[in-house]
């Protein structure tokens, strides 16, 4: 029986010829990730098992990017807590606000050239699944995982099943990675892909840029799946070319392919010639309608950014459109580069003049908001239109608000319009 | 072992933010976490909440985000069990870590009604609706999984595997 991507990659990691859907294996992992929220709780468990060292400094990223820049003494608290251990542990991939390498984990881990083809990859949060993108096999766990991964390095896994997603043609204009994905989530449900890979496939997908491809898989868990990944092709070769060039020179990577015969519980074909502009309603990312359809639904916030669509593409496109526009009266626009290099990028390149012309706010690198954390809570009866990645009850503020999860371009047309909007409107 | 208590009952896509909201996890004190599980989709849970509680819902519990604060929440409120049609991946596995018991059975989500005093056995896999006198079949756990929950959680399993040694 032949294997899945996903499951050659386990198949290598756990050191056997071969494995098939339900077996439980231990794998060895590339690479192990938390994050400010999740690995203080994480370190509690490390020192309670009475383990000394982690198992390599060089393997484990600690991102402070949920409640940072500090918002509040507790949240402070937590960040030391994890600075401290990464000073502590000599962790290397710890950096503070402000350091050109940090940002939004999901942003940073890929564009620092940390993550590569055919990498296992741990993460306490639930977008770690953001880097099959690169074909790597990615998911998230807990912060109990976290804690005894970074002491072994290893970890247990029941190998998946997958889910084919075919991906046909080219989108049309303004269309994006998010909007085939809400369309793909629209379409199977929030458990569609329960416990399953995402596998996709297709001539289309020469069509979806990295940073495209990135927001797909970083909302693969939005529809319960273990991970999502993309085959490796010219483009991710040439990102990785860019990320870490050495590594790239000395082939540090490994490409896999799905074995002809591999098995797959269901098939999914998508024409990207027909995917429209989508939209999430609350309050759940299924819960989708073609952008076009909505109708004098007024907004009070708009937030470009997180680790779904904070990207450089992201935040280029939202400037492209912004300019000589200007956000609607009484809506407040955000807008959130996703990392201290994408934001300095938007600097030299005059996007946040753009925004700030328009009447944006520009904020620091942070989560913030998508989680309603800081940086643009909302208040009760309030709806904003978000590039983020859930809308549940209470995600972004008061349990009375509302989120609308949509792309960057809806979210642009949407600020100047001050209603759901589609860029041809504006 | 057994547990015993009234029945909770929620619907599908119970998330993890309405489980524990992201306003609170600048704290990872159980006690804390605690009087603010499930606040806002059931604003009075914490204070009904009585210690051997059952919580039900229906497909997809636990969905969203990765935070363990879910299951400490739910464990530290009281609730010694809960059962779902099926639970989110990252959840399922944060649950067994933290020693938390659930169990998969869609019968026994669709037929327990808030308020029933519902029974059930880890050892068979057995749920028994006294109040509706009706019995649901859950796959038991497999004994490594039991035996992470029986002691509290990886962190107490892997103390005592280590003692062991």
């Amino acid at each position: 029986m032949g294997m899945t991507m996903t499951q050659k990659i386990l198949a290598d990691h756990a050191g056997v010829p071969e494995l098939k859907a339900g077996d439980l294996i231990e794998a060895d992992l590339d690479c192990i990730l938390g994050n400010d929220v999740t690995t203080p709780p994480a370190i509690s468990v490390f020192e309670k098992m009475g383990y000394g060292e982690v198992f390599d400094k060089d393997r484990i990223c600690l991102i402070p990017d949920h409640f940072t820049p500090n918002k509040d003494i507790k949240s402070a608290e937590l960040a030391r807590c994890m600075r401290c251990f990464a000073k502590k542990h000599e962790i290397k991939n710890y950096y503070e606000v402000g350091d050109m390498r940090n940002g939004i984990e999901h942003v940073i881990l890929p564009d620092n050239g940390i993550v590569f083809p055919g990498d296992a990859i741990i993460g306490a949060d639930s977008h770690t699944c953001t880097y099959g993108a690169l074909g790597a096999f990615s998911t998230g766990v807990g912060s109990t995982d976290l804690a005894c991964a970074m002491a072994s390095g290893r970890t247990w896994f029941k190998v998946p099943e997958a889910i084919k997603v075919i991906l046909k043609g080219k989108p049309q204009r303004y269309v994006t990675g998010k909007d085939i994905i809400l369309h793909l989530i629209g379409m199977i449900g929030v458990d569609g892909a329960l416990y399953k890979s995402l596998e996709f496939f297709g001539d289309g997908i020469s069509n979806i840029s990295m940073d495209g491809r990135l927001t797909i898989c970083n909302m693969a868990i939005e529809c319960g799946a273990k991970n999502g990944i993309f085959p490796v092709d010219d483009i991710t070769l040439q990102y990785i070319s860019k990320t870490d060039p050495e590594r790239f020179s000395e082939g540090g990577y490994k490409v896999y392919e799905a074995d002809s015969d591999a098995s797959y519980v269901r098939e999914i074909v998508i024409d990207l010639d027909e995917v429209p502009l989508t939209v999430a309603l609350p309050h759940l990312p299924s819960n989708t309608r073609k952008a076009s359809d909505i109708k004098d639904m007024k907004i009070d916030q708009v937030v470009i950014g997180s680790c779904t669509n904070g990207r450089y593409e992201d935040i280029r496109l939202a400037s492209e459109l912004f300019k000589g526009k200007k956000v609607a009266p009484g809506v407040r626009c955000i807008v959130i580069p996703g990392s201290a290099r994408v934001w300095r990028k938007a600097l030299d390149e005059g996007m946040l003049a753009v925004f700030s012309d328009a009447g944006c706010v520009i904020s620091t690198p942070t989560c913030g908001p998508c989680l309603g954390g800081h940086m643009g809570i909302l208040a009760e009866g309030e709806r904003c239109v978000s590039t983020t990645n859930r809308n549940f009850v209470g995600r972004m503020g008061h349990t009375g608000s509302e989120v609308i999860l949509s792309c960057v371009p809806v979210a642009v047309a949407s600020a100047v319009k001050g209603e759901v909007s589609t860029p041809d409107m504006i | 072992m057994n547990v015993s208590g009234k029945a909770f009952k929620y619907n599908d896509n119970v998330d993890t933010d309405v489980i524990i909201p992201a306003r609170y996890l600048t704290s990872a004190d159980p006690e804390i976490l605690k009087e603010h599980c499930m606040e806002d989709i059931d604003p009075d849970f914490a204070g009904k909440v009585r210690p051997g509680d059952i919580m039900v819902a229906g497909k997809n519990f636990g969905c969203g985000s990765s935070r363990e604060h879910a299951p400490v929440a739910i464990k530290a409120s009281g609730i010694s069990l809960v059962i779902a049609s099926d639970f989110a991946r990252i959840f399922y596995r944060n649950a067994i870590n933290v020693g938390l018991p659930i169990m998969e059975c869609p019968k026994a989500s669709d037929s327990i009604e808030a308020g029933d005093i519902i029974e059930a056995d880890f050892d068979t896999g057995m749920i028994y609706n006294r109040t509706k006198n009706e019995e649901y079949k859950a796959a038991p756990f497999p004994d490594f999984i039991k035996n992470i929950i029986d002691m509290g959680g990886l962190v107490a399993y892997t103390g005592r595997s280590k003692e062991g040694e």
